[in-house]
């Protein structure tokens, strides 16, 4: 469903100048880098970073919704959840073997993420409460991860360019789905119109922080940029976001919890744009960092699926050695 | 039609449309939780395919009642002694050998059935069937295979699936079962004979147990009832959840 | 360190008439399972008809650093192509 600005990369390489120049020509010449190439080390750590997170985030992101699944109000809402949420299991099982492209095992970075060394998006740490929350999910953090994805389509590293175009062409139901839930509330009961005003005061600013800290503090996503692993910084993606969700808010008659939104006809250059209130970091940071109100939920549920797992995992490989035992010894007998 | 056969086509298919959603929203509460990345996009591959057949059943159910109920009143505005579903689908999950015998189970039994209803005197019903005689061949497989590798599998995985086939082989009889309602639709050809399946299942079943090395179990007390609405105790937990938003917001649209 | 479950690539034909290209990999103990996996994942919204798994440590490949000779020196070789011949434009294609 979607990445995070980057949390926490380490791009630092010791490659020789002349070795860095010249990959350096192939990135700026547009020229994809495909697995076996020779890259060097910090642009191939901060890929495997960077779409381990990904993949993390798709994986964790499908507990929350997944957390809807059997209280779906209608037969309609149910398969679609169900398609969605299984399709971000899908988006996680290609970038997990984008990842794989660059020599980690997906077993490694599942251990990574359950022993807490790696990180996954914020938002997932945040509880869903309502039905309504589904719709929220759906408008406001698909809709988000549109934007941050639709750049990585031409990431410079090809296998993680093709996940995303992957990703990016089954995504485009699931924006609109969440959009018609909310649609379809605002449009029903007083209740249900609560519920969803209620759902996007509680997801909106989780929502701006999952573009991740502004330019100003990210460190590291200067030698990202550059290296086309990242096309656009995080405040412009923010900036995007804003600019287009505002409306929708109104089409459906809510507020944004924002008061200081206001539109600024000066902004992006004269084509005009929303100003926004002060999002609140330390909040993120403390998300980020293990703090948020379902962090500790969200890992066990994944270690709890990991480990109720491992026997029938061991099972299938002791079952394919088995065979291949088998058929040795049938061909041994009739040689 | 005359009204005796449409009452038990009615019945039928919301026996059948019962069981379809039932173990679909079954396979859903794996979604995220499955042993391993592939299986969380398999079940709910097979939990849309049933959903979707849940779906077709009522509304043709509402249809050939014409009291103007949609597939919608039927999930999610009966209560526990209304649902007909047989027992083994509610099951809960247990463990991913109980879950894969249980599909397999039922897969070998409704895949028979849906080749059999494609010859149905009634289209729209003949037309389900042709849809979703392919999705259980699939499912056949699918759950066929994991038995045989976990019963052939390790010590562990091979105890697992004889503690899921004692445990749920007492729920299959219960699938052939004949009444005033399948005996009608048989006699009209708008429906298969249940009981007339069972050499398909138990060739199907005994072709995986050799495989997997599994026994059936001699001696068991057959469990039924569920064609009844006499259901064990967790299908009210699991329609409780199933119906709770819905059944909050009276006359709401979603 | 559990053991750890092979990887596959998948290659699917779209449709008959056309090649099977890869589209991506999955992770099965072996080749049943992999099949399976691949359908599972890989064709949820009808993008095929036929798939082969095949494990990903069966395949050999192009050592990209001899990138320059295997394929520059067919880049020289211009008469390959129908453009490199002058035919009168009154002559017509065959």
């Amino acid at each position: 469903m979607y990445s995070q600005g980057l949390i926490g990369a380490d791009g630092a390489t010791h490659e020789d100048e002349e070795f860095l120049a010249r990959f350096q020509a192939r990135i700026d010449a547009e020229e994809k880098i495909e697995p076996n190439d020779e890259m060097p080390e910090g642009y191939r750590k901060t890929l495997i970073r960077q779409i381990a997170q990904h993949a993390h985030s798709e994986i964790v992101g499908m507990l929350p919704e997944g957390n809807w699944i059997t209280r779906a109000p209608s037969l309609r809402r149910k398969a679609a959840l169900l398609a969605k949420v299984q399709d971000e299991g899908g988006h996680g099982l290609y970038l997990y073997a984008a990842a794989e492209t660059l020599g980690v095992s997906r077993e490694e970075l599942t251990e990574q993420l359950l022993d807490g060394r790696a990180k996954y998006s914020s938002i997932f740490n945040y509880p869903t409460l309502t039905w309504a929350d589904i719709g929220a999910i759906g408008w406001l953090v698909d809709g988000a991860a549109i934007m941050n994805q639709i750049p990585l389509c031409r990431c410079s590293y090809g296998p993680y360019s093709r996940a995303m175009i992957r990703v990016c062409k089954e995504e485009s139901f699931h924006q609109r789905q969440g959009y018609e839930i909310m649609l379809t509330l605002c449009r029903g009961t007083e209740k249900q119109k609560a519920m969803a005003q209620d759902a996007l005061n509680r997801w909106w600013w989780p929502s701006l922080m999952m573009f991740g800290p502004h330019d100003t503090d990210s460190v590291h996503g200067e030698q990202s940029m550059k290296w086309k692993i990242k096309r656009f910084s995080n405040d412009e993606l923010r900036q995007r976001f804003i600019d287009a969700t505002v409306p929708q808010a109104e089409y459906l008659g809510l507020t944004i919890p924002d008061p200081e939104l206001r539109w600024n006809p000066d902004k992006n250059g004269g084509k005009g744009g929303y100003d926004h209130g002060p999002i609140d970091w330390d909040e993120f940071w403390t998300v980020v960092k293990g703090g948020g109100p379902m962090n500790r939920e969200r890992i066990r549920a994944r270690r709890k699926a990991w480990e109720d797992g491992a026997w029938v995992r061991e099972a299938a490989l002791a079952h394919a050695r088995k065979r291949a035992a088998r058929r040795q010894a049938a061909r041994a007998a009739a040689e | 039609m005359e009204q005796r056969l449409k009452d038990a086509l009615f019945r039928q298919l919301v026996r059948l449309g019962d069981d379809c959603l039932i173990l679909g929203h079954r396979l859903s509460e794996w979604c995220g939780h499955a042993p391993m990345l592939e299986e969380d996009l398999a079940m709910p591959n097979m939990a849309l395919d049933l959903i979707g057949q849940a779906r077709a059943l009522y509304t043709l159910a509402g249809e050939i009642e014409g009291k103007g109920r949609a597939e919608d009143d039927f999930a999610y505005l009966r209560e526990e002694r209304e649902f007909t579903n047989c027992l083994l689908v509610e099951r809960p999950n247990g463990d991913f050998a109980h879950t894969m015998l249980r599909q397999l189970y039922f897969a070998a039994f409704m895949q028979p059935y849906w080749h059999a209803a494609q010859g149905s005197a009634h289209d729209g019903f003949a037309a389900i069937a042709a849809k979703a005689v392919k999705e259980m061949a699939y499912h056949v497989r699918h759950a066929g295979e994991w038995v045989i590798r976990l019963g052939d599998g390790t010590e562990e995985s091979a105890r697992r699936m004889r503690e899921a086939v004692d445990e749920l082989h007492r729920f299959t009889p219960e699938l052939f079962e004949t009444d005033a309602v399948t005996d009608a639709l048989a006699e009209a050809g708008l429906a298969p004979d249940p009981a007339s399946l069972r050499p398909e299942w138990d060739r199907v079943v005994d072709e995986v147990f050799r495989e997997a090395r599994l026994e059936r179990p001699q001696r068991f007390f057959p469990r039924s009832g569920g064609r009844a609405g006499l259901h064990g105790e967790d299908l009210g937990h699991l329609l409780t959840e199933l119906q709770y938003v819905a059944r909050a917001h009276p006359g709401a649209r979603w | 360190m559990t053991e750890e479950t092979p990887l596959w690539e998948v290659f699917i034909r779209p449709r008959n008439g056309l090649s099977h290209k890869h589209v991506g990999s999955v992770h099965a103990a072996d080749a049943e399972l992999a099949l399976q996996a691949a359908r599972d994942v890989y064709t949820r919204r009808g993008e095929g008809v036929s798939i082969w798994v095949v494990p990903s440590r069966a395949i050999v490949a192009s050592d990209p650093a001899r990138k320059d000779e295997n394929f520059e020196p067919a880049a020289s070789k211009i008469y390959r192509h129908p453009t490199f011949y002058d035919i009168p434009e009154e002559v017509g294609h065959m």
